[in-house]
């Protein structure tokens, strides 16, 4: 196997780099790692002694390169003195420094001291590495029932460049089953612990390899690509969308899927799959989706409480080793959760990474979407990640909303850290798309107005137009014709009306009193119908329904006389005191032809209303 | 002065206080008609509000799917889009065979969108399309209704139209069909048509031909149209209405239409070839002789023309006799007679099911039954009748459209349930027309009953003059009028004035020469059973919408005493198909699934609900109802590597492949003699107990449906959808794995096992399967027929 060779390779330089950097001695080193999860996590706690006269600054760690390639982070704290919690710690900064003549196979990293240290002095360095895919399953396929194997290889001894005076490993493992282990002297085998160590007095590089071959059936789900947008609304929303394609990073499943086998005994045959995944959102957390592509996926529950919203998901199947899945969750956050302002800008405080508990994600692109006319953009991340701009359209833009894409590879939880964004963003921007919905709106509304009392004729010239124009007076002056006569006819029904009140209360006064008012009524109604008329027979246009509409006025005005006729006869009569039945016989024939005249310009009005 | 003498400026005081009047009245229409809009979108949305906002069933995927290939690569690709991801190995020219109304509507609302910076996904816009086109086909049914009986009977049909029930079943939000847009257009053609016939413009009839290309585009059932409308047009002639309106209205529309029609790849030549188009260029050479008739009789003194008439008469019908003789000759020379199946289903409705299987075995094809036109035209199936009446005083063109379009759809409803679509608007227009009438007369009667009340408490017993000069109905208005007009003329004689203007036409336009009063009681009674008759409908519209018709059928939901329990094992099994198989793998099911599975999972498919390739579709049913091994060789000839069984018997959804089985045994038998429906059947009937028969047990389809199945219940068995024990409990499957089940089993997905595991040490059982299962080598032969 290529990486034993490699170790072979490194101890044999080791040999060769013992004395290169012996100013400093490593008085004691403690190291765990912890093999519970899909994350390796290794933690060291380095006792640092300068021996050497001159102070020193930095101090060097090494890592194989197979395991370094595989370093997601690497953080480190100083404690100075002896006391275990003194003072205030803060991260050390780390950087990559490769002697010219080491060996390929090995990284060096420089961690860099607040302050040198001297002569005799010695502090207490506590480093946390986190590795991924360093966890090899073993067989690399299991069928359904098969338990989950993996090899884990490192050294016994941490390959520091330095002279070691007593070093030990613990191993903690995930459950008390070890499949085998690699014995070396002073290994022993607690619980679910194996401890390699204490080893006195290894020189510079010293190398020992080992091989644990254990069972681990945590989820192993590896996110091969994660997309989170935050947009920011500052109508007091956060949104977030994460999308993810997920994958089952353990050993890959081989044969039959049995659905019965599976819903039989899900912790026999299904072991190695994981159901679901937990994410935790921050409180207040609201409008929570998860769904994928074909729609949304019904299996997620929600627990919430004041300091938290945890999201439980289940994938649409359960997750066998090699199986991919990708959906899509979102929330909506409270505005005030997350954006603060320092000094005439404000500034997003978010957390960077997935909130799902013990997902690895082999590339993050986060993309913080800021509303639209936010100026002075900076970022601030506590960790090195690619950045890059860009313009995200949406509801309403005009030029669009600036984005911010972080992208960086092999996120673990312990990226998820709070990092910020400023930005300048002036609150009457938020009233832009307001104002222009209503301005569009208004225009809509006045274009209508304008379409509807402008004249959009292409030529006010041409024949057809000026007759339509025409046509237009001509329907005006038959319309207000039209208002006279039935005006007429509803005098005419007044008299009527007085006639019968007439038969009723025998009120012959009264009755006068209203014929005459008619009667001056129906004459400045005939004259307002004198000019219309006038017009009518001057326009060409009224040519072919003038004959009907001076019939109509025509019979009107006969009708109007029979009327008026009728009325002095019935009240001639009533002054004479005639019998109800004279005056009906007088007034009969007279009924008659009003009766008849009524019908005619009934059909003559039905006529011209249709025009 | 009551009246100014300016006669140029039109806003005089009469009449713009009248046209404020007209204006109000357009308003409050114009309100009503957004309301109906509001109601015909919203009352759509019970699919997302219950479920959620994802596309419907199966069609509506493969119409999801275009859509996006559509928005994806543009219109130039989507022509000339030849899918390979389908009919494998066929494939299927999407651009050629599909009608691309609905997704180059749905793609270019979306085109819209995205330039206007709303950012609406793909799959919205086509959630969302039905709906909105519903709210449309409501407004048309406004207009349509309007050019026949006015704005009354037309508020009423938008309003019936925006919720009938027949419409909501396919409209949906989700319900991404052609029907969605079809129906629209379909009733905005016969707008435009009636608009035409009622005005004779030449630019409506331009309009009608552009709105009949839409409805081409969008849906096969527009030969409906183009030989509705010459039947009319017929009709016209026959009973002497011809005019030149009519001749406005029919002769730009069969030259524009059939010309735009052409232009659909889908229609193409068929436009002009097929027997569906034939009755409208038969009308259409009719109308030109009766032009001619018309002309001539124009300028020509009856005798001359009388003398004329014989001559033409006589050679005009050898003339035609000619021509029907070498249509007739055509048309029988071809073996369908020119007309395609699923037109010729509707003609002869038992051709189907003597003919092809494959129309004849869809549910929607099936003739519908008495409960179903309650359950989707409900009360208007009542009202209908009414409306005819209404409609023939006095017939107009108009009405006699509507009166032959009811007809007809009644018809073609009643071969196909499928085509009660078509038949609701009809009903909707009809129904609409009888309640705005009866409207009219109870509320009339009820106006005349108060002011009769009000006159005679007026004028006391003794009303000697008024009884003799007018019928009661003039009567009425008159009252009103005088009512007005002694209240307001000591005040303000000008409004009085065109208050009776408003009055009179409104009222009077709308009587007939015969008033029609009712006695009050009875009118109020008749209009207090009208409103609950509404009222019965709009519930039950709404508890169809809600309940029966918003199902998206791919997600199932059940409730039961611990609450919603929802069976989402369709999309589990694409989704897993689309992330854990190969980008090439290919899957056979039965073809109700090919949409889907080439739209979720985005596999190819061997064939899907495209029916047009029946040996296809035979080849997979002789596959699922062949014995496991010939039905390897099928499939893996064809290149499958999973095969996908939907399987109801645990959970009880009756729909599965078990239930279809028989479809897939005709199906493929119509092709594959070797496969014999009674092999399947113990005596005539279809069972999976231990009665039934070796054949039927030994099918792939009963093998990969009850695989293992027996473990579930403890050695019984039980299938609850055919509620009985299943006949063969233990079995092994040799030549194929289980790779998938669904979480309730409901789709179970198997893998083909690869070549070398087929020589099992078995050669004995091969051969003597071989020669149990019929003839030896003509069987094999014919059993696949790809090698």
């Amino acid at each position: 196997m290529g990486r034993f060779r490699f170790d072979l390779l490194i101890l044999l330089l080791a040999i060769h780099w013992s004395t290169a950097l012996s100013d400093l001695v490593i008085s004691k080193l403690d190291r765990r790692i912890d093999l519970t999860s899909q994350i390796v996590r290794m933690s060291l706690s380095l006792k640092v002694e300068n021996t050497g006269p001159d102070p020193v600054s930095e101090v060097s760690l090494t890592f194989p390169e197979y395991q370094a390639k595989n370093l997601a982070l690497l953080m480190a704290i100083s404690t100075e003195g002896k006391g275990k919690t003194k003072g205030f710690s803060s991260n050390l900064p780390i950087k990559v420094k490769q002697p010219d003549d080491s060996p390929p196979s090995l990284i060096w990293y420089a961690v860099s001291l607040l302050k040198g240290l001297g002569k005799g002095e010695s502090l207490t360095l506590e480093v946390l590495a986190v590795f991924t895919h360093t966890l090899r399953p073993f067989p690399e396929k299991i069928t359904q029932a098969e338990a989950q194997l993996f090899v884990f290889q490192d050294s016994a001894h941490f390959p520091v460049p330095y002279n070691v005076k007593i070093q030990s490993l613990t191993v903690k493992l995930p459950s008390e089953n070890v499949e085998s282990y690699t014995k070396l002297e002073n290994t022993k085998l607690s619980g679910s612990e194996i401890k390699y160590g204490p080893y006195e007095n290894l020189p510079a590089l010293s190398y020992s390899p080992l091989a644990i071959h254990f069972p681990s059936n945590k989820p192993f789900a590896v996110s091969q690509e994660l997309v989170r947008e935050i947009e920011i609304s500052h109508w007091g929303n956060v949104q977030v969308t994460e999308h993810y394609n997920l994958i089952h990073g353990g050993a890959q499943s081989t044969g039959e899927f049995s659905r019965l086998d599976y819903q039989a005994r899900p912790n026999v045959r299904g072991a190695s799959a994981f159901r679901n995944l937990i994410a935790m959102l921050p409180p207040r957390a609201h409008s929570i989706y998860y769904r994928d592509a074909i729609g949304n996926i019904s299996t997620s529950n929600i627990y919430g409480d004041s300091s938290k919203t945890l999201l439980e998901i289940e994938p649409r199947y359960p997750m066998f080793g090699g199986w991919k899945t990708s959906f899509t969750i979102g929330y909506g956050l409270p505005l005030r959760d997350f954006l603060f302002q320092s000094g005439g800008s404000r500034f997003l405080n978010i957390s960077f990474g997935s909130p799902m508990n013990d997902v690895l994600v082999e590339n993050l692109t986060l993309k913080v979407v800021l509303p639209e006319g936010s100026k002075d953009i900076y970022v601030s991340i506590p960790f090195s990640a690619k950045q890059s701009r860009e313009t995200k359209f949406s509801h309403l833009d005009i030029a669009g909303r600036p984005t911010v894409v972080i992208e960086k590879v092999n996120v673990v939880p312990e990226h998820n850290q709070y990092f910020q964004v400023y930005y300048k963003f002036s609150n009457l921007s938020l009233l832009t798309e307001p104002l222009m919905l209503i301005f569009g709106f208004f225009s809509l509304f006045v274009a209508c107005i304008v379409y509807m009392h402008a004249d959009f004729t292409i030529s006010k010239t041409s024949a057809s137009y000026l007759a339509k124009l025409q046509w237009d007076e001509v329907q005006a002056t038959i319309q207000q014709l039209h208002d006279i006569i039935n005006h007429c006819l509803a005098i005419h029904d007044k008299l009527e009306a007085s006639l019968r009140e007439l038969s009723r209360t025998g009120d012959v006064q009264a009755c006068k009193a209203v014929r005459k008012s008619a009667d001056s009524l129906l004459k400045d109604l005939s004259k307002d119908l004198k000019p219309l008329l006038a017009f009518l027979q001057s326009s060409p246009q009224a040519a072919h329904i003038l004959p009907k509409v001076e019939e109509l006025v025509v019979k009107e005005r006969d009708l109007q006389e029979k009327i008026m006729l009728k009325h002095t006869t019935v009240v001639d009569s009533y002054e004479k005191k005639s019998g109800g039945r004279d005056i009906e016989n007088r007034v009969a024939s007279i009924q008659q032809k009003i009766t008849a005249l009524k019908q005619e310009v009934d059909d003559l009005l039905e006529f011209v209303e249709d025009i | 002065m009551a009246v100014p003498v300016d006669t140029i400026t039109k806003p005089t005081p009469a009449s713009s206080t009248s046209t404020l009047r007209f204006a109000f009245g357009n308003v409050l229409a114009f309100f009503i008609l957004l309301l109906i809009g509001v109601l015909a979108f919203s009352i759509r949305l019970f699919s997302v509000i219950k479920y959620e906002s994802v596309i419907h069933e199966f069609d509506p995927y493969f119409n999801y799917r275009v859509t996006q290939f559509l928005t994806k690569n543009g219109i130039y690709d989507f022509w000339n889009w030849f899918d390979d991801r389908t009919w494998y190995p066929l494939g299927r020219v999407i651009g050629g065979t599909v009608y691309p109304g609905l997704t180059l509507t749905a793609g270019t609302i979306w085109k819209v969108l995205q330039s206007l910076n709303i950012p609406l996904s793909v799959e919205t816009v086509c959630v969302f399309t039905a709906p909105v086109f519903s709210a449309f086909a409501a407004w048309a049914t406004y207009l349509l209704t309007k050019e026949v009986k006015g704005t009354g009977a037309g508020l009423t049909a938008a309003v019936l139209l925006a919720m009938v029930p027949s419409y909501i079943s396919r409209s949906v939000a989700g319900s991404y069909d052609n029907e969605a847009v079809a129906i629209f257009a379909l009733i905005f053609t016969f707008y435009l048509y009636i608009k035409t016939l009622n005005t004779g413009s030449l630019f409506y009839a331009t309009l009608n031909s552009i709105s009949y290309f839409y409805m081409v585009c969008s849906w096969g059932g527009y030969t409906f149209i183009i030989n509705l409308i010459p039947m009319h047009v017929l009709l016209c002639i026959v009973t002497g209405r011809y005019s030149s309106r009519l001749y406005i209205a029919y002769a730009p529309l069969v030259v524009l239409g059939t010309l735009l029609a052409a232009l659909v790849p889908v229609v193409g030549f068929n436009a002009v070839m097929t027997s569906e188009h034939f009755a409208s260029f038969l009308v259409f050479i009719i109308i030109h002789v009766v032009a001619l008739a018309y002309y001539i009789k124009g300028i020509l003194s009856p005798k001359m023309f009388k003398v004329a008439a014989t001559l033409v008469v006589s050679v005009g019908l050898v003339v035609c006799c000619a021509v029907v003789a070498v249509l007739v000759a055509v048309v029988a020379s071809s073996p369908t007679k020119g007309w395609s199946g699923r037109s010729l289903s509707l003609l002869d409705p038992t051709y189907a099911s003597k003919y092809i299987p494959i129309i004849a075995s869809v549910s929607e094809h099936q003739p519908p039954t008495w409960p179903s036109y309650f359950m989707d035209i409900n009360v208007l199936a009542f009202l209908v009748p009414a409306g005819i009446i209404a409609c023939f005083s006095p017939l107009s063109d108009a009405s006699a459209f509507v009166i032959l379009y009811l007809v007809m759809s009644v018809y073609f409803s009643g071969v196909m349930v499928r085509l009660m679509l078509v038949l609701a608007p009809a009903a909707c227009i009809m129904s609409g027309i009888a309640l705005s009438e009866a409207f009219d007369v109870f509320t009339r009667s009820i106006k005349f009953y108060i002011s009769s009340l009000s006159e005679s408490l007026q004028t006391g017993a003794g009303d000697i003059v008024s009884g003799n000069n007018a019928s009661p109905q003039n009567d009425v208005i008159k009252t009103d009028k005088r009512e007005d007009s002694l209240k307001e003329r000591p005040s303000r004689k000008n409004k009085k004035k065109d208050k009776e203007v408003v009055e009179k036409p409104s009222v009077k336009s709308k009587i007939e020469k015969r008033p029609l009063v009712l006695p009050v009681e009875a009118s109020f009674f008749a209009l207090f059973l009208t409103v609950l008759l509404g009222a019965f409908y709009v519930v039950h519209s709404v508890w169809a919408a809600a309940e029966a018709y918003s199902a998206p059928s791919i997600v199932l939901t059940s409730h039961s005493h611990d609450g919603l329990h929802v069976f989402d094992d369709f999309r589990e099994a694409y989704a897993w198909l689309s992330h854990n198989t190969e980008i090439d793998d290919k899957v056979a099911s039965w073809w109700d699934y090919g949409y889907q599975t080439t739209a979720m999972a985005n596999r190819t498919v061997i064939v899907d609900n495209n029916t047009w390739n029946n040996t296809h579709i035979a080849t997979v049913g002789t596959a699922m109802s062949s014995p496991e091994k010939a039905a390897w060789e099928i499939f893996n000839s064809l290149d499958v590597k999973y095969v996908l069984v939907v399987f109801g018997g645990l959970v009880g959804y009756p729909s599965d492949d078990i239930n279809k089985f028989l479809w897939m045994v005709r199906i493929g038998g119509g092709v594959f003699p070797h496969i014999k429906e009674p092999d399947y059947l113990r005596d005539g009937q279809y069972r999976i107990d231990n009665q039934a028969t070796p054949t039927m047990l030994n099918s792939l389809m009963y093998k990969l449906s009850y695989f293992r199945f027996v473990e579930t219940d403890g050695g019984k068995g039980y299938d609850r959808v055919r509620r009985t024990e299943i006949g063969k409990k233990y079995f092994k499957l040799t030549h194929f794995e289980e790779v998938f089940t669904t979480h309730h089993w409901m789709v179970r997905i198997y893998k083909l096992k690869p070549q070398k595991n087929r020589i099992r040490g078995k050669t004995t059982k091969k051969s003597k399967s071989k020669s149990s299962s019929g003839t030896p080598t003509s069987g094999t032969r014919k059993k696949n027929p790809w090698h």
